[in-house]
């Protein structure tokens, strides 16, 4: 499955995108491997009111499921227009 | 519906016209245009947008239909830069057309409303010192309750 991240998120974790791995059954599950992965992922995924996630690139939520999914997208609220 | 997520400038005043030219029957067409607009300081450097190719674009389409769908509208236009841009650079712009003004006025705002918080992209301010991502505004997600 193939990670991404946008804006600051990329930023903190010093990263755009990470092919992963994983049994996650939702994204909230994705994102406590993440979280235990280092320390940087620690502190990306600290506040999750603070981000808005993607799945198949369609705005979702952390409990949506992950079976079947090819991409996963965590970015802050989007600042368009 | 044409929708075009780019790195290049645009021109304003030629994409108005070939829009308004290429309608056929619409008694109406309205444009809004995003301009970087400096700091209070005046000193914006640059502001960096970034996108997430492939669902960008699908979202902005997904917005159009939408649009479409509940006004009586004849063509919608987005056009939205990502990259480095500069103060009073063009950033993007909206037109839409239709039979009559208000449908035209409502689709392009409703189309704004939901491209500012809708649509994957991020702007960062980069200053001579500094840089700071541009935190979203609750008064753009409380827009959306209106539609």
């Amino acid at each position: 499955m193939d990670v991404l991240y946008f804006a600051w998120v990329r930023e903190r974790i010093g990263r755009p995108k990470d092919r992963i791995e994983t049994q996650a059954a939702t994204v909230r599950d994705l994102v406590e491997e993440l979280r235990a992965r280092e320390e940087r992922y620690a502190a990306a995924f600290e506040d999750l009111s603070a981000l808005r996630v993607a799945v198949d690139q369609e705005l979702s939520d952390f409990d949506a499921s992950l079976a079947g999914v090819r991409e996963v997208a965590f970015f802050p609220p989007m600042t368009g227009g | 519906m044409d929708i075009r997520v780019q790195e290049a400038a645009f021109d304003l005043g030629d994409e108005a016209r070939a829009f308004a030219e290429r309608q056929r029957g619409m008694g109406a067409v309205v444009t809004f245009t995003g301009i970087v607009r400096d700091l209070d300081g005046g000193d914006l450097d640059v502001m960096e947008i970034e996108h997430y190719p492939g669902m960008t674009e699908a979202a902005i389409e997904k917005i159009g239909q939408e649009a479409l769908s509940r006004w009586n509208l004849g063509d919608i236009l987005v056009i939205h830069r990502y990259g480095r841009l500069r103060p009073d650079d063009l950033i993007m712009m909206v037109a839409t057309s239709a039979r009559h003004r208000v449908d035209a006025f409502q689709g392009a705002e409703f189309l704004m409303d939901f491209l500012k918080s809708r649509a994957p992209f991020w702007k960062k301010e980069v200053t001579g010192q500094d840089a700071a991502w541009v935190a979203a505004r609750d008064e753009d997600e409380d827009a959306l309750s209106r539609w």
